[in-house]
């Protein structure tokens, strides 16, 4: 199981990557084995603020809807487009061609309460 | 409950889950590619938690031609016949697939959800001289099925598949059938064997290529059919005329549980009908009991839906409205919130190229 180690983690299975004042958010690679085959995705629209622990995008597998929620709060700046057109890239490559929207972070404290890659390790029980 | 072959599940990589109360294995690699699996190669499903039921003895026929809806004693002995069991409100109890095995011998197989209550229903209906067994926990079933399933055929039993469908051999007298029916719209069989034998079945099947699939890509390639999903697709309260499925009544034959209310129907307006929907809008899988729209009213929810993986766009069923199911009919589907366009088109959504 993957699990990088210059990420954050939200114990939702959320990770984020961290650039000076924004972050790049996608699903791991253990949600993304848990989702099974992604067959739908729905970034969130440039310009929306989402709250951390809040639903800020939807994928769908063939068998289930999954909410993905944001690790952070702030607002969107960019959303993967290629997810929308090819929703399978969330599951081949979860961390880089597979993330799902760019956030500009309100808050830089909200960081603290996200998870690194050892506790997110023992989380999933990797 | 779990199938005998349920170790074989956890060794092949199954994802379990509770199917009808029992654990089956809902996919091993994915459901995407289970389903391509079976439209382009073969693949094997564990159907073990099916029902058989053997029915025998003089008067057996009649007695299943006044319980069922299809025309059995029309049916050569050798050949098996999908049918449809009706309470007395001409509303679906289950549907099931009789194989004849003799004059006044048959094999029914039926839905795992439905086991209790149809064995029940038959034995209320119980005639003198007729033999009914419930013996679902004796026996195993796999399903093989793609245009390689001949190939795996051949390799189990050193000869060739039936080429014809919906033939009936009994392998081993009382033990062991293969049927060449399915739930997918390819070629393929079924075969019906002691519970004993499943584990070497399994691995015969998979040594001669067939690959495991899951309830998953069976739920996908039996919709891309239109085939129904009793319990989604059919109820108590929808009788087989609503659904679509009149090809497998036969309301000629004098009696049987459910005719009058079919025959009623048959001569004014159906309240309902099973049509089939494509969406036309990129949009979310459509699932069950999604709302329908119709020039902004709601009319109705879908019965079943997924995004079909052989045809890239959203597919479903629904009980629609007489008025509502002229092929073209433009309806609206409510995915959280959001109305996305699709329209009523021809069954089957899938057609083999």
């Amino acid at each position: 199981m993957n699990i990088p180690e210059n990420l954050r983690y939200a114990a939702s299975h959320e990770w984020i990557l961290v650039e000076g004042n924004t972050g790049l958010v996608g699903i791991t690679d253990h949600a993304q084995a848990e989702l099974t085959d992604i067959v739908f995705a729905e970034p969130p629209a440039i310009g929306k603020t989402v709250k951390a622990g809040d639903v800020a995008a939807v994928v769908e597998s063939v068998k289930a809807a999954s909410d993905i929620y944001a690790p952070v709060t702030g607002e969107v700046i960019e959303r993967n487009e290629a997810i929308e057109a090819d929703p399978s890239l969330l599951n081949t490559d979860p961390f880089g061609a597979g993330w799902i929207f760019k956030v500009r972070i309100a808050d830089a404290a909200e960081l603290a309460a996200l998870k690194d890659a050892a506790a997110y390790r023992e989380q999933i029980g990797a | 409950m779990r199938t005998p072959l349920f170790d074989q599940h956890l060794a092949t990589g199954g994802r379990m889950v509770e199917f009808a109360g029992w654990e089956m294995p809902v996919q091993y690699t994915g459901i995407l590619q289970e389903h391509k699996a079976v439209r382009e190669a073969c693949g094997v499903f564990d159907i073990s938690h099916m029902g058989e039921f053997f029915v025998s003895g003089t008067g057996a026929t009649a007695w299943l031609d006044g319980l069922l809806t299809n025309n059995l004693s029309s049916l050569p002995i050798g050949h098996a016949q999908y049918t449809i069991l009706l309470n007395e409100r001409g509303g679906v109890i289950d549907d099931l697939i009789a194989y004849r095995l003799g004059e006044e011998n048959y094999l029914l197989i039926v839905n795992a959800a439905k086991i209790p209550e149809d064995a029940a229903w038959l034995q209320k209906h119980a005639a003198p001289g007729v033999d009914f067994t419930d013996r679902s926990k004796d026996f195993a079933a796999l399903a093989i099925q793609g245009p390689q399933a001949a190939s795996v055929f051949e390799k189990l039993f050193q000869r060739p598949m039936p080429t014809e469908r919906n033939r009936v051999e009994e392998i081993q007298p009382g033990r062991a059938f293969i049927a060449t029916t399915g739930y997918t719209g390819e070629a393929g069989f079924e075969w019906v064997m002691p519970a004993t034998e499943a584990a070497a079945a399994w691995h015969a099947a998979l040594d001669a290529g067939a690959v495991p699939c899951g309830l998953g890509a069976r739920d996908t390639l039996r919709l891309e059919m239109c085939y129904p999903l009793n319990g989604s697709d059919l109820s108590p309260d929808r009788t087989p005329l609503e659904a679509g499925l009149g090809f497998f009544v036969d309301l000629k034959k004098p009696a049987f549980i459910g005719r009058d209310v079919l025959i009623a129907q048959k001569t004014s307006i159906l309240p309902h009908k099973l049509c089939a929907l494509r969406v036309l809008d990129k949009a979310p899988p459509v699932r069950p009991h999604y709302k329908i729209y119709v020039n902004g009213e709601p009319v109705t929810e879908t019965t079943s839906g997924a995004l079909s993986p052989s045809l890239g766009y959203g597919i479903a069923m629904a009980y629609m409205p007489p008025a509502y199911c002229d092929i073209g009919q433009e309806v609206e589907i409510e995915v959280r919130d959001r109305r996305f366009r699709a329209q009523v088109v021809k069954k089957p959504f899938y057609k083999k190229p």
